[in-house]
């Protein structure tokens, strides 16, 4: 079963710096042409197959278009033109405390971020016990999470996302705020996800972690995909770079 | 997926809400204390120095400004509805909208709770509730509701594409507060400028709510006009929406 299928995927990022409503309604035309010209190319003819159970990693330079890529996986980006098809539920590993409120307790956050990542009410409830051990909060899951710390964060979205029992796990570089043993944890979570068959996406600048734990690498390179297949190889390529 | 969106709708909600009541115990009077305020203002300069001739004006006012409250808070935060969620929308696909129909019902919460007050003044002024506002305030809440919500969500999304809106809609709001019959009555209006009221969006609204009010009734003509005014704000803001949303993500 394939997961992910990318079909000559480009994507082109519309560049917003008008002059603003005033300038645009006052210059329309001028303007309309500008916005309508004023792109930047992130990704170019990309195409590759994700299937069930691959654990692939993304890799590439800051700028490659890696984060673009999970953003169109995701939906949240729309291709400029090509294809993507994504079969299964998904969950964005999402970046320290991202949607959540900080006057919310961790508690009411957890139920929150749990429907906004897809799941029901009633799943989160089910689920609750189980994501604040996770998190290993103790007591300060009742407070605000304003006086959290930011592993104490990452830590709890952590929690929730690995909770929502998704097919497909999208990473974006969000394993490194954590200490030493959260790390582990998380680590040792998303190896447990691996087992268990689920896709996985990882996108990371900690090549030793993607040789660990991916089968497959994506190497993006200046917006276009350079190599796919054995990860020793795409390693080797990137490191030649 | 009903099950899902019910869920989300409620949980955004309840977020929006618990917040502002968490900030401050006292949330509720703050609420209050703006269009109470206004309405001591205005009193003042119309009832007190110029002397305007009306029949129960304090509740006239009262009425108006509690209805515009609702209205002008939920566009103006509308304005950064998107860009105070940017990490979230560059990561989740949840239904964008869904920040607007919150908007709009913790608002709309707000306006409800503030009723109360309104009777309260009522009372004073020896006017009484009615059985039928169990009716009437159900059809006009959600048709005023529907309004607040199509043009919260297209202040959102293009204040996106341009991020000085927030002054011009604050400009807007302004304008539109003085040109609706909110702090003088309808019958001041000299003929040959009536027509401004049919074209001011908020004005058959406001006179729905204070013809409630006021004198128990359902004016069926503004709440036509109210109504077509919603449709066709409805109707608009999904377009624009609809055909901008993919970009959501790229430009929060
Ligand atoms: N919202 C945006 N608007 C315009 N250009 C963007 C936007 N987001 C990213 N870009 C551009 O698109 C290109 C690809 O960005 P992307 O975020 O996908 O890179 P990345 O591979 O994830 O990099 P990093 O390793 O730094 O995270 C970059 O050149 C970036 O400047
Ligand atoms: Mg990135």
């Amino acid at each position: 079963m394939i997961r992910v299928k990318f079909e000559n995927v480009t994507k082109y990022y519309t560049l917003l710096n008008t002059g603003g409503i005033k300038n645009f309604i006052l210059n329309f035309f001028r303007e309309y042409k500008k916005i309508k010209s004023n792109r930047f190319l992130a990704l170019e003819n990309i195409s590759f197959e994700v299937k069930d159970k691959d654990v692939v990693g993304i890799i590439g330079k800051n700028g490659a278009g890696k984060s673009t890529t999970l953003g169109l996986i995701a939906g949240v980006l729309k291709p400029t033109s090509g294809r993507v098809e994504v079969n299964g539920r998904i969950a964005p590993l999402l970046e320290l405390g991202a949607g959540f409120h900080p006057d919310l307790t961790g508690r009411e956050n957890v139920i929150l971020n749990g429907i906004l990542l897809g799941m029901t009410k009633k799943e989160i409830l089910s689920k609750l016990d189980s994501i604040i051990e996770f998190s290993e909060l103790g007591e300060f899951i009742d407070q605000p999470i304003r006086i959290y710390s930011s592993g104490m964060l990452s830590r709890l979205g952590f929690s929730v996302a690995v909770h929502t029992n998704p097919d497909i796990l999208l990473i974006d570089e969000v394993l490194s705020v954590g200490d030493f043993k959260f790390q582990e944890k998380s680590k040792n979570k998303i190896y447990e996800f691996k087992e268990k068959g689920k896709t996985i996406i990882f996108v990371s600048h900690d090549i030793g972690m993607v040789e660990e734990l991916c089968d497959k690498v994506i190497l993006i390179h200046e917006h276009k995909l350079l190599y796919q297949g054995d990860v020793k190889k795409g390693v080797e390529l990137y490191e030649q770079l | 997926m009903f099950e899902y969106y019910k869920d989300l709708i409620i949980e955004l909600t309840k977020k929006d809400i618990k917040v502002r009541y968490k900030n401050s115990y006292l949330g509720y009077f703050w609420s209050l204390a703006n269009p109470l305020f206004l309405a001591l203002i205005f009193y003042f300069i119309f009832k007190v120095v110029t002397k305007v001739q009306m029949k129960d004006y304090t509740l006239f006012l009262i009425s108006g400004l509690f209805v515009w409250q609702w209205i002008n808070n939920s566009i103006m935060v509308s304005t950064n509805l998107y860009i105070a969620n940017a990490s979230l929308i560059k990561k989740v696909n949840f239904p964008r909208n869904f920040l607007a129909v919150s908007l709009v019902l913790s608002e709309g919460f707000n306006f409800l709770i503030s009723i109360p007050v309104i009777i309260g003044f009522m009372l004073y002024y020896h006017h009484y509730p009615s059985i039928k506002w169990l009716i009437y305030i159900p059809i006009v809440l959600i048709i005023t509701g529907i309004m607040i919500y199509s043009l919260s969500l297209l202040v959102a999304t293009i204040n996106l594409f341009f991020r000085d809106m927030e002054r011009l809609v604050g400009l807007l709001l302004t304008f539109l507060f003085y040109m609706t019959p909110i702090i003088y009555p309808v019958s001041m209006i000299p003929q040959k400028y009536k027509f401004v009221l049919y074209l001011n969006p908020f004005a058959p609204f406001i006179l729905t709510w204070q013809e409630l009010f006021l004198h128990n009734r359902l004016d069926l003509k503004y709440l036509f006009i109210s109504f077509i005014y919603a449709l066709v704000a409805l109707i608009v803001s999904t377009f624009i929406f609809n055909k901008l949303k993919y970009k959501f993500a790229e430009l929060v």
